[in-house]
């Protein structure tokens, strides 16, 4: 057993009406990568908050170095050396990378008080060298990827020589090369003896990364175990609390004609070549790489975005959709992958945001009768049994996974062919997931033809009838479900070269 | 075993009426708008013995309610977390546009109105259109330019003249009564039933709010954003020239440099009636409560002859009050 940094005993926090931790204990070592697991609303970000100095813990004590301390700020957990990286990286995207380093501790020179550019950059350059990133320190931080503003997040950490890291979802929105790299120098900070908690939705992640994990769930603290002693199932149910056997429901859809045709679809730097056809009651896979154009190819087919050439077919009939209300009239929906920024009106109740694409539907004349549309809302969201008290409950207080079915319900108050879900269990945890994988499976059950996009492997392969797989910019190819496995779909996403063949990718 | 809460709600019918609670009733900014026009009532009662008689009262909403038309749309333009700095200089430019189709190009009155409500509508028009074909601008910016534009035509076309010379019928608009009641008044309250409606009774006005909260997720959810960004950017044109033909009756004359700042009384018009320059919030009913306040103040003050300075600073306050008070609560939490 290693030295121990820090320890949390019997953490209390209480916020008027819930209970956010109750008595929650935790203890980190040195060089130690700790995964902190639960359920959305399971205590997790409340518990990094007390860490932080951004909450403080109505009873409990932290040991610091065996010591007990206690934070008013997040300023004084900072000088603590605690630092925290979130999963939506929160930075200044229009200064350039070293500023984001020293944000707060710039360099100054001691006698004339002015800020020291050329130290700071060459410490900058040092620390993203040491882990291993060829980012230039002169770079607009806004002009970065997701996965190099995080390693410059961490940059940041290391150069307020922070002991304890804590990573909030970093692998949220990077891809299976860019996880393994934000992997690597993990890795590296814990042999150089730093101290990580890392939360992840992914399992994955944790038994990539982890020694230990501890469970949290509902506010209380489950169980603490050495990930090598843990199997799947044991941990889904300590996250749970039941459990989940079939988190893909059984496929009984029966597949009919063609609904839905794209022929040679191409938007000029975005994608090129896009031909598939979709049929009454099946459920077409979408995957590839972040960045390999799937959500540019739904933007366009839901008539949001504009394409170059190539054609689009419903039923048969040649349509080129003015926008995302004439796609939605002739039977195409969209769900947008970003359901706060651009599925969901959030200061709005759960009953307006339901009835905002079909209002004609609940006027006469343009006058528009509530009660018959808030009834629909009802109707819709009890199929869906979202998990609220009223009609009228804001969207912004509910769960993930149930603004997601608030998502999905938008889409059902319209007459619908054809429904694109782009990406719709992101950030929804396990329960959650099975609850949308059902309702995504009996979307099809009653006829409607759905085109799911994710770029989680199980999640395709454990729903889709066939899976299409995207790769910069082309559709390189369509499996067949009885032939779908991870190493299939990653080897065209990748972009494997054939025995024999060549890897030639044409640019768009 | 999931959470207690969650429990609950398993296969719970959710409710699909509010509840009418005394919260929902009470606690509104309204009843505190009431409050601050009861206050200046009974302030200019005890100021001037001349203040509180049904004629006075009744005869000042004549000078008064002639910006009030723009608040409206302006209400609108706010809801949609944006700005129209444009709209004084489009009364002046639809004034001039009437005075000189009547004695210029000597159209009949009925018809140089009508020119009056076009030249306003096609500016407003013409902003909107600026402003959802260049969706990176801001509208601070876009209207900014054209209020110095359309100042700038009107000065161009009567050359700091004065115009007038209108029909002795034209001054009803300004000076008639109905029945002995302003009908200013009368066409004031036939505007804010309408408005109102608009706004909280149709489709068209839960797009508006729609827009304001998130623009995004209103495109993707099939609203016409820039449709109806282009049609609240039209109404608040005509009716900046709706206010010029009451202005200009009540003047008997127009001149390019009438409504000057008007822009600005408007904007403090409807932020005093609770609309949220962060979009997405608030209700005409206020904006109403909200221009009776500024007018029966600026009347008031004006008969015991405070100067207007101090008007200004009496408003400023108000609109400082207006703007803080929502914020205390935030304040607190944090």
């Amino acid at each position: 057993m290693g030295e121990i940094v820090m320890e949390l005993k019997n953490i209390t926090k209480t916020f008027p009406g819930v209970t956010a931790l109750n008595n929650v204990s935790f203890v980190l070592e040195k060089g130690q990568i700790h995964a902190l697991m639960g359920e959305n609303g399971a205590g997790k970000s409340t518990f990094i908050k007390v860490i932080t100095g951004v909450h403080k813990a109505d009873a409990g004590e932290i040991l610091l170095d065996g010591r007990p301390i206690t934070f008013s700020n997040p300023n004084e957990a900072k000088a603590k050396g605690i630092a925290a990286i979130y999963q939506h990286a929160t930075n200044y995207p229009d200064l350039n990378v070293t500023e984001n380093i020293f944000m707060g501790h710039e360099k100054i020179s001691p006698k004339t008080k002015r800020i020291l550019w050329k130290e700071m950059h060459d410490e900058a350059k040092g620390i993203l060298r040491s882990l291993g990133s060829a980012i230039n320190p002169k770079q607009e931080m806004g002009t970065l990827s997701v996965a190099q503003q995080q390693i410059v997040e961490i940059a940041k950490a290391i150069s307020t020589n922070a002991r304890i890291i804590i990573m909030d979802e970093p692998t949220a929105a990077l891809t299976t090369r860019e996880s393994e790299e934000l992997y690597r120098i993990a890795e590296k900070l814990r042999d150089q003896g730093t101290a990580i908690i890392f939360i992840s939705h992914r399992f994955e992640d944790m038994y990539r990364l982890a020694s230990k994990v501890t469970v949290l769930r509902d506010a209380n603290y489950i169980g603490c175990w050495a990930v090598d002693d843990i199997t799947n199932k044991n941990l889904i149910i300590a996250m749970v609390g039941r459990e989940i056997n079939q988190i893909f429901p059984k496929k009984e859809h029966t597949i009919g004609e063609e609904v839905f045709r794209v022929e040679n679809l191409r938007k000029i730097g975005y994608f090129a070549d896009i031909s598939f056809s979709l049929h009454k009651g099946e459920i077409l896979g979408l995957t590839g790489l972040v960045g390999a154009g799937r959500t540019e190819l739904c933007e366009t087919l839901a008539g949001i975005e504009k394409y170059d050439n190539g054609f689009i077919y419903l039923h048969g009939q040649k349509e080129k959709f003015k926008n995302p209300k004439d796609a939605m009239q002739k039977g195409v929906g969209y769900l947008p992958e970003d359901r706060q920024k651009s599925g969901l009106i959030l200061q709005w109740g759960i009953g307006r945001n339901i009835t905002l694409p079909t209002l004609e539907n609940y006027s006469t004349k343009g006058w528009l009768n509530e009660k018959r549309e808030s009834l629909k809302a009802k109707e819709i969201a009890e199929k869906l049994h979202v998990k609220a008290l009223s009609v009228f409950d804001l969207v912004s207080s509910l769960s993930g996974g149930n603004q997601q079915k608030i998502s999905v319900a938008k889409l059902l108050t319209t007459d619908l062919d054809v429904i694109i879900l782009d990406e719709p269990t992101k950030g929804v945890d396990i329960g959650a997931k099975a609850a949308i994988y059902k309702i995504i499976n009996e979307l099809a059950n009653e006829g409607y033809s759905v085109i799911l996009v994710s770029s989680e492997m199980p999640e395709v392969i454990g729903l889709s009838d066939r899976v299409a797989v995207m790769r910069e910019g082309r559709l390189v190819k369509i499996i067949d479900a009885h032939e779908v496995s991870q190493e299939s779909i990653l080897a065209a996403a990748m972009g494997e070269v054939q025995p024999g063949g060549e890897d030639v990718c044409q640019p768009i | 075993m999931t959470s207690k809460i969650e429990e609950s709600y398993v296969h719970r019918r959710l409710e699909a009426h509010r509840p009418l609670t005394a919260k929902h009733v009470f606690l509104q900014w309204e009843w505190l708008l009431v409050l601050i026009f009861v206050g200046v009532l009974v302030m200019n009662t005890m100021l001037s013995p001349y203040f509180l008689n049904i004629t006075s009262l009744r005869d000042a909403t004549m000078v008064f309610l002639d910006k009030s038309f723009i608040v409206f749309p302006m209400a609108f333009i706010m809801i949609m977390k944006e700005i129209d700095i444009s709209v004084g200089s489009t009364v002046a430019l639809s004034s001039v546009g009437m005075a000189t189709a009547y004695n210029v190009f000597g159209l009949p009155m009925e018809a140089a109105i009508v020119v009056c409500l076009v030249v306003g509508a096609l500016c407003g028009l013409f902003n909107g259109f600026l402003i959802t074909k260049f969706p990176e601008l801001s509208a601070v910016i876009v209207t900014l330019a054209t209020m110095i534009l359309y100042r700038g035509i009107a000065y161009i076309i009567l050359e700091d003249q004065a115009s007038g010379n209108f029909p002795e019928w034209f001054g009803f608009f300004g000076w008639g009564y109905v029945y002995g009641v302003p009908f200013i008044l009368i066409v004031f309250v036939g505007i804010a039933i309408a408005f109102g409606l608009l706004l909280h009774k149709t489709t068209f006005g839960r797009k508006v709010f729609a827009i304001g909260h998130n623009d995004v997720t209103s495109k993707f959810s099939g609203v016409n954003v820039k449709k109806t960004k282009l049609i609240v950017y039209t109404l608040a044109g005509l009716m900046a020239a709706v206010t010029a033909v009451f202005l200009a009756s009540r003047m008997g004359s127009t001149r390019p440099n009438i409504a000057n700042a008007y822009e600005l009384d408007v904007i403090a018009m409807a932020a005093l009636g609770g609309i949220s320059t962060a979009g997405g919030k608030g209700r005409l009913i206020g904006t109403v409560i909200a221009i009776f306040i500024v007018g029966y103040l600026q009347y008031g003050l004006g008969l015991i002859n405070i100067p207007s300075q101090t008007l200004m600073i009496v408003i400023g306050a108000l609109l400082l009050f207006a703007v803080v008070v929502p914020k205390i609560k935030d304040l607190r939490k944090s």
